[in-house]
């Protein structure tokens, strides 16, 4: 009576192994051979039928006769493959000897696509294996406003300016720029006082401010790494023997004073940070090269 | 009531006039923050023995120069691929390889063949880039970071040109304890030793709360107390997650630090860097 239950199950009344789209019937029950619901493929409307199923990596043979239809806990009956691809389709050829070709065809396929994706499983395990980490919606949450609190804390254009601009006095840019407007005053008040020659007031300036760079990095508790220490010291080393080289130019001051003016138009188009305090400056380096 | 007490704070301070006490300093976080037994101060002997056997001691020391392999992970996206070229002209000497599957332990041995100090991979996710992972070659420590807010150069809002090919100056900022300080160390070893000041260029890595800002400046100095700055190059945000000891290895590395959330995140005025 396989007939019978195909004609109630299959097109008529429900079967809870069914699934029905748009084009397809498909069959859901784990003995079926091909997954499609036909006549053919059903296991329930086949006394006769076959299927291949793997566990664990090792692929079995199933078997349902007739002969054992009254007894559901023996309508199975398995046969381990071997692993080997050819000896296992021999196998199946003479379990299934005398048996309807469709379904030993249908096996050998099903063999076939279950131990390509075997074999794909395991090349897979080898290679690097993406590891996906779940986001948690809350700790990004609290994450993204701390980050603009610190943002907003850290005042990072005022940091870095002022880190410039201890660089500067520091003299980490040797001779580069000109400004040191009240180093030059210095400078002059030492020169009309003690009336010796440049190079020695050169040196006397460079001591002094030798003294300065290390008066300053002694107190310096700021929380820079050791290598901006070194930086400082080697290049302050290359800039006093600059210095030594550059008598003329510290000693001619229009020569100087002669440079920024030139320079400053130059300038004014880089920055585009309003300053208001730029107007008041220029005049006054005009004035003085004037 | 805390309304309450200031009205009346207020009230009292008018009333004293001149013998009012002075102004009580507001508590901040950086105020409060929770006192690490790891602060580095500048004046310890161990510190600066340990700094001076460590891993970046060649470099420090001048006998290296920095080469810098940046890469991505598998696929990179427009903007990632975009932030990489970037990354590479702000960064001197440095080189940008796509990956193409290749697995990460592969390419370590060659590139410590070829020469290569620093190996940055920038991992991406969803189009964008996420996360930085930071290794010194030759055996060195590991860093991995989330990088959040990245900003390509046309996002910024300027009207500069791009960075020259210059060698930048580094500004390190409060990079306080001991991981601090080595992670500081980490990456004034990406940049050439001697910066050229002709250039103009600063690189700055600001270390707030724990978050690691990254800004490329052009400087000029208007006047010996005011200094003009631009920013170009792009810029973001770093929070380390990991730091080990030896090359990247996810498996078998032995970690120095590893963000924990249960237990580092209790405290809000506790950082860790």
């Amino acid at each position: 009576s396989p007939q019978v239950v195909w004609d109630v199950l299959g097109n008529r009344q429900f079967c809870s192994y069914k699934i029905t789209t748009k084009t397809q019937n498909f069959c859901r029950n784990e003995y079926n051979l091909t997954g499609l619901c036909n006549r053919s493929s059903c296991p329930l409307a086949n006394s006769q039928y076959a299927t291949i199923r793997e566990e664990k990596g090792r692929c079995y043979l199933y078997m349902k006769t007739i002969e054992r239809a009254a007894f559901p806990r023996r309508l199975w009956e398995r046969v381990l493959l071997s692993k080997n691809y050819e000896k296992a389709l021999e196998e199946i050829d003479e379990n299934l000897i005398y048996w309807p070709r469709f379904i030993r065809h249908k096996c050998k396929q099903r063999f076939t696509k279950i131990t390509q994706y075997l074999i794909r499983i395991r090349k897979l395990t080898l290679k690097r294996q993406r590891k996906l980490v779940p986001l948690r919606r809350k700790i990004e949450r609290r994450e993204k406003r701390r980050e603009e609190k610190a943002l907003v804390a850290a005042q990072l254009d005022n940091a870095i300016e002022k880190e410039l601009l201890e660089r500067l006095k520091q003299d980490t840019y040797g001779d580069i720029y000109n400004f040191p407007i009240h180093a030059f005053d210095k400078a002059l008040q030492r020169q009309d006082a003690e009336s010796e020659s440049e190079s020695d007031a050169e040196k006397e300036d460079d001591d002094n401010e030798d003294m300065d760079k290390r008066e300053f990095v002694e107190a310096d508790d700021s929380d820079l790494s050791d290598f901006e220490d070194m930086d400082k010291l080697e290049t302050s080393s290359e800039e006093e023997q600059e210095e030594e080289e550059e008598v003329e130019k510290k000693g001619s001051h229009s020569k100087s004073k002669g440079k920024t003016p030139l320079k400053g138009p130059a300038r004014r188009k880089r920055p585009y940070i309003e300053i208001e305090y730029e107007e008041e400056t220029e005049p006054t380096t005009k004035t003085k090269a004037a | 009531e805390k309304l309450a007490a200031k009205k009346k704070r207020r009230k009292e301070r008018e009333a004293l006039g001149d013998k009012a006490p002075p102004k009580a300093i507001p508590k901040t976080i950086e105020n409060q923050r929770v006192y690490d037994e790891t602060i580095v101060d500048p004046n310890d002997e161990e510190v600066a023995f340990d700094e001076a056997t460590d891993e970046f001691a060649p470099y420090f020391n001048r006998q290296t120069v920095p080469k810098i392999l940046i890469t991505t992970s598998d696929r990179p996206r427009g903007r990632t691929v975009r932030f990489c070229e970037q990354l590479s002209t702000v960064i001197p000497n440095s080189h940008v390889y796509y990956r193409r599957g290749l697995a990460l332990k592969r390419i370590i041995p060659q590139c410590i063949a070829r020469d290569f100090t620093d190996l940055i991979v920038i991992n991406e996710d969803r189009k964008i880039p996420n996360g930085l992972v930071l290794s010194h070659l030759p055996d060195g420590p590991t860093a991995h970071f989330r990088m959040s807010s990245v900003r390509l150069r046309k996002e910024i809002k300027r009207k500069g040109k791009e960075p020259t090919e210059h060698k930048p100056e580094v500004i390190l900022n409060n990079f306080t304890t001991r991981l601090g300080h080595s992670i500081g160390r980490m990456f004034a070893s990406l940049f050439p030793h001697d910066p050229q000041f002709i250039g103009r260029q600063v690189a700055t890595f600001h270390n707030q709360r724990d978050y690691i800002f990254f800004r490329f400046h052009r400087y000029m100095f208007k006047s010996e107390k005011k200094v003009g700055i631009q920013e170009l190059g792009p810029r973001f945000t770093l929070k380390l997650r990991s730091l080990q000891k030896g090359t990247f290895d996810s498996k078998f590395g032995e970690y120095e630090w590893i963000h924990k959330r249960r237990e580092m995140d209790t405290s809000r005025r506790k950082f860790h860097l």
